[in-house]
């Protein structure tokens, strides 16, 4: 029983639990990394099949051909324009309504505000068919900034709530200090807070444009001339457009597609500390 | 008069969130109860309950409702909810290196628009694809899996998009457990599993039932993914609530009967939003 082996020391059992848990962290990293190395494998293969394998001869050529107008311009033009327009209008609302919430005390800002995060939970996928109906009515089926308009309402609960979170880290006595020098208090909002919390404004347009990039259903129900399709949809009509798939032409497109809200994100979550305080967050 | 000057700000955010969102959910309402198609709006007539009657006796309606908790329980609570749990865990413990690739790697996938990462794990599937390709290595027998076992493949796609985020919110919430505590389960020999169950989990329980309910309504919404992957096929063996909702409505143009499937999803999906916030109510 007193044999060296079985003595337990704090140390090896440290390292032990070190090397095991690297050894389950890296199986999963590995399986979680395969279909991320056929995008990268296949833009790079101009016989790209559906399985992983290193290109015999690695070319640009699948980046080049994908580099038109008709495939990545205009979609890319189309996501900027609907997804930036909208992540604008989102920040300025979110912005403007987080001040009263985060400032003034009244009977309805909590119901206001409970409202609000109920809202953010809702799955947006279910009221899709009725606004696809209301959209027909109103004459806003297939237009660019009724797309925008209804992506900008979907985020904003979401973004008020963040909005109003990091306003209350401002506090109130630089404000005061404003006022009393005879500032407004549309002034003291924008000279004072906003720029106070600019990253907190940063996190929250980032965060909002991500999700609207990366948004297929919405645009895939409201958007239906080809030529205003952003690239989320765009993505599809390409996939089986030439009858045989291109896998290779596939892959350098959703490298080029995904590649903005993977260098936002990379922004935010340095600015917010590798990223983990982003998942606080959102758990509120 | 003075307290409406001050509430103003809360105008612009509110009508955008009614018009584009308390509208189309009230809308929602209104033609679940209708017989609305897509072709000729003025033949539209209220229909009462058909719509729901008509439901509970389509057996292809309690497919979808079966496969929808299957999909949410496999992908959501027991993929990503548990999967991000030891993952969190784990990261604690591993070494630098491996900390940074696994994390990278798995934020990846989540990053990742929701139509990119669907086409990856269509290549990753498919009967051509790498995961046959992986088994035929093995020697082991290889299967079309998106048409032998689609709903366990969207499940798994979903377990490997999603859990970046409850891998980040437990991070948040095992960082949140004082050291002291930590140590003393150490020295009364608390190890394991049973340190888990009985100090681990007990103290971030609150994390527990947000990140479930947050990850039960991300699910319940998922479009795009499955869309991406199967289209609910092979028949309707992977069509999930949206998807037949989807098809109801615009395949069939069944709008009144697709949207009363959708206000079903609308109220679970609200319930599920009710109990978060109970959860969160001292935060608020």
């Amino acid at each position: 029983m007193r044999a060296g082996r079985r003595r337990w020391s704090p140390v090896r059992a440290a390292v032990r639990r070190r090397l095991a848990a690297d050894a389950a962290l890296l199986v999963v990293a590995v399986a979680f990394a395969v279909p991320l190395a056929w995008l990268v494998l296949a833009s790079l293969d101009e016989r790209a099949t559906l399985r992983v394998h290193l290109p015999t001869s690695p070319t640009l050529h699948n980046f080049s051909a994908v580099l038109t107008d008709e495939i990545t311009f205009t979609p890319m033009l189309n996501s900027l324009l609907i997804c930036g327009g909208a992540t604008l209008l989102t920040v300025a609302c979110a912005a403007l309504a987080a001040y009263p919430l985060s400032r003034f005390r009244s009977r309805f800002a909590r119901p206001y505000l409970l409202t609000v995060v109920f809202s953010a939970c809702l799955p947006v996928t279910a009221v899709m068919v009725p606004v696809y109906a209301l959209f027909v009515r109103v004459n806003l089926i297939d237009t660019r900034y009724g797309t925008a308009l209804f992506l900008a309402a979907a985020q904003l609960p979401f973004a008020i709530w963040l909005m109003k979170n990091f306003m209350d880290g401002v506090p109130t006595v630089l404000e005061e200090a404003a006022w009393t020098d005879g500032a407004s208090r549309p002034q003291g909002l924008l000279r004072i807070v906003l720029p106070l919390m600019a990253p907190g404004v940063g996190v929250v347009a980032v965060y909002t444009f991500i999700m609207m990039w990366g948004n297929f259903f919405v645009p895939f129900m409201l958007l239906l001339s080809p030529e205003q399709l952003p690239a989320s949809v765009s993505i599809f009509t390409f996939f089986g457009n030439y009858g045989a798939i291109a896998f290779g032409e596939l892959a350098a497109f959703s490298i080029l597609y995904s590649t903005p809200v993977l260098l936002l994100y990379i922004l935010i979550s340095r600015r917010l500390g590798g990223g983990f305080a982003l998942g606080g967050a959102v758990k509120g | 008069m003075r307290h409406l000057v001050r509430w103003s700000p809360l105008a612009p955010a509110t009508a955008l969130l009614l018009l584009f969102l308390a509208g189309p959910v009230g809308y929602c309402a209104y033609l679940a109860f209708t017989d609305t198609q897509l072709t000729g709006q003025e033949s539209a007539s209220f229909v009462g309950l058909a719509n729901f009657r008509h439901a509970v006796g389509d057996p292809e309606f309690r497919n979808a409702v079966l496969l929808t908790v299957v999909f949410t329980l496999i992908s959501a609570v027991l993929g990503q909810n548990t999967l991000g749990l030891a993952l969190a865990g784990l990261l604690r413990r591993a070494s630098r290196p491996v900390r940074a690739v696994t994390g990278t790697v798995v934020i990846t996938a989540w990053v990742l628009p929701e139509i990119v990462a669907g086409f990856l794990l269509y290549t990753f599937f498919e009967r051509r694809g790498t995961l046959n390709a992986l088994l035929a290595w093995l020697h082991l027998p290889a299967q079309d899996w998106l048409f032998t076992l689609p709903i366990l493949a969207v499940s798994f796609a979903n377990v490997w998009r999603g859990t970046a985020f409850s891998m980040l919110v437990y991070s948040a919430a095992l960082d949140g457990i004082p050291q002291e505590v930590a140590e003393s389960a150490e020295m009364d020999g608390a190890r394991g599993l049973r340190r888990l169950w009985h100090i681990t989990l007990p103290m971030i329980r609150r994390s527990v039932g947000t990140n479930l309910m947050l990850n039960t309504l991300q699910t319940l919404s998922v479009f795009g993914l499955i869309w991406a992957l199967t289209r609910g096929g092979p028949g309707n063996r992977s069509q999930t609530l949206p998807v037949f909702m989807y098809d109801q409505a615009f395949v069939k143009s069944l709008i009144g009967y697709g949207t009363a499937v959708a206000l079903l999803l609308l109220v679970v999906g609200a319930l599920f939003s009710a109990v978060y916030l109970r959860l969160l109510r001292e935060e608020v």
